[in-house]
């Protein structure tokens, strides 16, 4: 238990001065501009708008900037803010077909209709240090190739075409899916819920409880089907006028990752499916999202669980927000003074009550 | 050529305040208005579908700014739903809104809308000329017993 305490106002008030001093550093070199964070660390942002579950690339490079570049607590930071916002309402289910695609990538099927695009990747990089980097070198602008018309069936749809992979079907109880920002989360939850925490959820985390089910923690090795990373609309219907506008446009990644299926008592052999989506250019996290996404669904698809920590969706979805597990883990570090004295004397009277018997 | 209304909301909506002002501010129309509702930064909540084609899940949040103004001469009235959180943007977007169902529609649209349309339609196009020049052909090696 907690017990509050008083005073230590004036080394608090210093402590959070010399904080800012710190976060400034050195004045001999220039400070670091919001716009800078915003165009050159972008996959910070992608973090920090995903995680801190709000869509706003400048309030990110400015939580960034705060948190002396402290991600977690960036994203603190725009949990807090965005408590204090109305919300105006629900966006219409985003079409990701619909992608201004920078990247799209399968690695099931080599010849797709709209063809592989690699997009701005790490991947078949040598992981060298760029010491050029270090000497202020000038970078040459990417020239953009030939006009190009993009409209790009999901892959998984091919294997739908043949029948032998799952479909996605709306449900008639989809209105019913609780919002974990509006009411606490309940175990169990349905496919929608579980999406909307573990799209939220820490990076790390996630990535963690998906190398375990790689690993066999809950047998789980798929196929990335199709990733995908661009832009994309989003349509909210407008009250004063009834109808829809695109109101926003956001960068979103998306990863449907194809499982081996042997069948269940109640389901045929054929490939399965889990789901990726997350703001901002954030492939690591939609790819392991779709593979924990996956590992929980044992259930519906009538397999045996293994009792692995990444088909346990209390496990998961309870220890997956970085925000709660930060604010918990934390708050030790806080004055527990009552607390611990109260200990303090339990200890100290059973080793009298102890010692005096040994003496009998 | 003429747009409906959710078009040109759309294209407002998605403008950067720089643009969307800049180019209001270059007509030089200043016209009086007053607030119906005072600019309010909210949210609203983004939605997908599992698979693109499920259920529906809460995707998590965008920050948004709304207003509504009338104006003065005529009495109409217009709505600035945009991105962000600028309260300009908003305001500008609500009276370019108005100003399209006035007699200055011609002059909105062709100055703004469409510049707005032609922004967009430029920075989409340069993502897909960018990302053309990355396709890629995979090709699985032939190997030596499958030669005639």
């Amino acid at each position: 238990m907690y017990v509050a305490v008083k005073g230590g106002e004036r080394a608090i008030d210093n402590a959070h001065r010399w904080l800012e001093d710190e976060r400034r550093g050195d004045r001999k070199v220039t400070d670091l501009s919001v716009d800078q964070i915003k165009t050159q660390l972008s996959l910070s942002i992608a973090k920090v708008m995903a995680e801190g579950s709000l869509f706003d690339p400048e309030l990110a490079s400015l939580a960034i900037k705060q948190a002396r570049g402290d991600l977690i607590e960036a994203i603190f930071l725009i949990r807090a803010y965005r408590t204090t916002l109305p919300r105006f309402g629900f966006g219409q289910p985003i079409n990701t077909d619909k992608m201004i695609a920078k990247r799209r990538i399968s690695a099931t099927f080599k010849d797709i209709p709209g063809g592989q695009l690699l997009g701005p990747t790490f991947d078949y990089t040598h992981r060298l240090l760029d010491f050029k980097l270090l000497a202020d070198g000038s970078i040459d602008e990417f020239e953009p190739g030939k006009d190009t018309e993009q409209m790009f069936q999901h892959v998984t749809q091919f294997l739908n075409n043949e029948g032998i992979i799952e479909t996605e079907e709306t449900s008639s109880s989809e209105a019913e899916s609780p919002d974990l920002t509006r009411q606490p989360l309940e175990i169990p939850a349905n496919r929608a819920l579980r999406l909307q925490a573990l799209t939220r959820s820490d990076e790390g985390f996630l990535l963690g409880m998906a190398y375990s089910t790689q690993r066999g923690f809950g047998r789980n090795h798929p196929f990335v089907g199709e990733l995908r990373i661009g832009l994309i609309s989003v349509e909210f219907e407008i009250p004063e006028i009834g109808f829809n506008i695109e109101i926003a446009e956001i960068e979103i990644s998306e990863c449907e990752t194809v499982n081996q299926f042997l069948g269940s008592k109640t389901h045929p052999p054929k490939f399965t499916r889990g789901y990726g989506f997350v703001f901002g250019q954030s492939e690591r996290k939609a790819i392991s999202m779709a593979l924990v996404d996956r590992a929980l669904r044992w259930k519906e698809l009538g397999e045996v669980s293994d009792g692995a920590p990444a088909q346990d969706e209390e496990f998961v979805l309870y220890h997956g927000d970085n925000i709660q597990a930060t604010g918990f883990v934390e708050h030790i570090k806080l004055p527990h003074y009552v607390d611990f004295q109260a200990e303090l004397e339990l200890i100290r009277k059973i080793r009298k009550t102890a010692f005096e018997a040994k003496k009998g | 050529m003429s747009l409906v209304r959710s078009k040109w909301l759309s294209y407002l909506a998605k403008s950067s305040e720089s643009d969307l002002v800049g180019l209001y501010e270059s007509t030089g129309l200043d016209p009086s208005y007053t607030y119906l509702r005072k600019p309010e930064i909210g949210t609203i909540m983004a939605t997908a579908r599992i698979g693109n084609t499920g259920q529906k899940f809460n995707a998590g949040e965008i920050s948004v700014t709304r207003c509504s103004i009338q104006l003065e001469d005529g009495k109409l009235v217009g709505h600035g739903y945009v991105q962000g959180r600028s309260k300009k943007k908003s305001t500008v977007a609500a009276l370019c809104d108005a100003l399209m169902q006035s007699d200055k529609r011609t002059l909105i649209e062709s100055k703004i809308v469409i510049k707005l349309k032609e922004i967009e339609k430029k920075r989409h196009d340069l993502i897909k000329r960018k990302a053309e020049k990355t396709k890629v052909d995979f090709f699985t090696l032939v190997r030596g017993e499958d030669e005639k």
